[in-house]
């Protein structure tokens, strides 16, 4: 049971992040709910930190190439998630006229 | 030296990331928001290559061009596209949690320990489920596939029996990572229970079933934290899955529907209904001139939009609309209906494309504060969230769903192609009313229509 305080700190964390999540995110104006969902969807492109590893660690073929794919579909939504939210945000405009 | 430089830059993004969905709370900060998420990103990507596990770049170098090439054009789809863009992102990032865990159990089956085995395990069922269940949502919202639910007998046992055995294998392999024939098998399943799952859905619950999936995707990467014990993993995968869930609670409740039965109701199939004992009732139909003037007149219009304004792409000519009505001093206001289109947000977005100013833009409450008073209620493309038969009529399948009081208005005018009953299938007792006129058209030519004769008239 060497790993017990990992995974109890991680726990912790899971749990705690969970809640902040659950608080933050009951803010959020149903107006923003597409933006907000394509935000946190870039933001779960964060699986790159992993796909990253196993491809720089090129240990074997299998897993060099399946980290090389997870690259390419993590920075597919890393790159076109937040270009996507920042083109919704910047719609979002109080008075018509200033365009 | 790299390793404390790397867990700082950890840190910093986690703060950046909880900061960047603080500020997406509302909408003058919301681009603050954008921005500071993807310094967060940028954080998280700069330090992870500074790790000394890293021996080689030029793969990294290769995926890292490639994928910037392939997501720099899905940023720039139309916002009609909004719901089927986000599904397939959904799998992509499921697809990368998948791919990473399966990649990690082929190097480390030999020694690796139960937790991180369990973890694992967690991280390749989510990822490949929500991978196969969202590019069928994709599909669906596409129209490569059928719209309306599928159904058979015994649906729901089968599905269930798959993800049991899905399970089981899990346990198993959590028991003994040696087992590795059993590491595919479990992958194969997991990818089609995701199929099988979105088979019985139809297009009216989808804003539940993308917000589920968006939790999911979260939640594989969350899974990946707890295998590779990164606490950056977890928290931003948290994050997400805490975002998806709040949404699919907020889109149950706006349909008065409880998360299973979404998931296995197959809400929308056509109701076989007692044949012939309900007469057709007669509608009014009227002519753009008649609405014109009566629209002309009107001191306060609400605009309810709905799934067919987005098909027919009518947000611009919509907001024409709202324009030449507010020359004509007339206050414009839009009720948008939490699970109005295909997914949480939907309608804001388009007539935010289409320059409405969001402040016009009101929830159901306060839309339905104002819709007594309103001279016209213009329904344009929205079908079940306006039947007032959820107020009153028990028998029916929307009973008991919040709407928004369309039928309070003095005057309602329904743009509508033909008289098809909506997704849910069901016969919308607000057309046969008396003050009710239907037009009769596709959206935008309609609105187009109403448009020039009201500008006309002046």
């Amino acid at each position: 049971m060497n790993h017990a305080p990992d995974l109890l700190s991680s726990l912790y964390v899971f749990l705690l992040a969970t809640f902040v999540g659950l608080e933050v995110i009951k803010r959020v104006s149903p107006l923003l709910h597409t933006p907000l969902m394509s935000l946190t969807n870039a933001i779960s492109a964060i699986a790159i930190v992993g796909a990253l590893l196993i491809t720089g660690h090129e240990e074997t073929t299998l897993s060099t190439v399946l980290g090389m794919v997870a690259v390419v579909c993590s920075m597919i939504n890393v790159t076109g998630g937040y270009l996507i939210t920042f083109r919704m945000v910047k719609m979002f405009k109080r008075k018509a006229s200033e365009k | 030296m790299n390793e404390n430089l790397i867990s700082i830059a950890y840190l910093a993004a986690s703060a950046a990331f909880i900061l960047a969905l603080k500020w997406m709370s509302s909408v003058p900060t919301a681009r603050r928001g954008v921005a500071i998420g993807a310094i967060g990103m940028a954080l998280a990507i700069g330090g992870t290559l500074l790790s000394p596990e890293i021996v080689s770049y030029r793969n990294i170098a290769i995926a890292l061009v490639l994928g910037t090439m392939l997501g720099v054009p899905m940023a720039m789809m139309p916002m009609t596209a909004v719901p089927q863009r986000t599904a397939l992102s959904h799998a992509f990032g499921a697809l990368a949690a998948a791919l990473v865990g399966t990649a990690e159990y082929s190097l480390r089956y030999q020694t690796i320990d139960r937790i991180t085995m369990f973890a694992l395990t967690i991280e390749v069922l989510l990822g490949f489920l929500t991978f196969s269940a969202s590019l069928m949502a994709f599909g669906k919202l596409q129209e490569i596939l059928p719209q309306r639910p599928i159904t058979y007998g015994g649906q729901n046992i089968v599905n269930l029996a798959v993800l049991g055995v899905a399970l089981l294998l899990g346990g198993v392999l959590v028991a003994s990572p040696q087992q590795t024939m059993l590491f595919p098998i479990m992958a194969i399943l997991a990818f089609t229970f995701g199929i099988m799952l979105i088979v019985p859905i139809g297009g009216a619950d989808m804003p539940t079933v993308i917000a589920l999936l968006n939790s999911y995707a979260g939640l594989a990467a969350a899974a990946m934290g707890f295998a590779l014990d990164n606490k950056l993993l977890i928290i931003a995968g948290s994050l997400d899955g805490a975002s998806g869930l709040i949404l699919s609670i907020i889109m149950c409740k706006a349909m008065n529907r409880s998360f299973t039965n979404v998931l296995f109701g197959a809400f929308g199939q056509v109701q076989a209904g007692p044949a012939g004992k309900v007469e057709a009732k007669p509608v009014k139909s009227a002519t753009s001139e008649e609405a014109a003037s009566i629209l002309a007149n009107a001191n306060l219009v609400v605009v309810i939009p709905g799934y067919g304004m987005a098909v027919a792409q009518a947000q611009h000519k919509v907001r024409e609309l709202h324009d030449v009505l507010m020359k004509k001093g007339a206050r414009v206001v839009f009720a948008i209906h939490p699970v109005a289109g295909r997914m949480p947000g939907h309608m804001n977005v388009l007539l935010a494309e289409a320059d409405v100013p969001y402040d016009r833009l009101l929830e159901m409450e306060d839309a339905n504060r104002e819709l007594p008073e309103a001279d016209v209620a213009l329904v344009i493309g929205a079908n079940d969230v306006t039947n007032p038969a959820a107020r009153h009529d028990k028998s029916s399948p929307v009973y008991g769903m919040p709407i928004i009081d369309v039928d309070k208005a003095h005057v309602v005018m329904v743009i509508k192609r033909s008289m098809n009953p909506g997704f849910a299938g069901i016969d919308n007792e607000l057309y046969t009313m008396d003050k009710t006129l239907m037009l009769f058209g596709d959206a935008k030519a309609v609105v187009g229509d109403l448009v020039k004769e009201i500008g006309a008239a002046e």
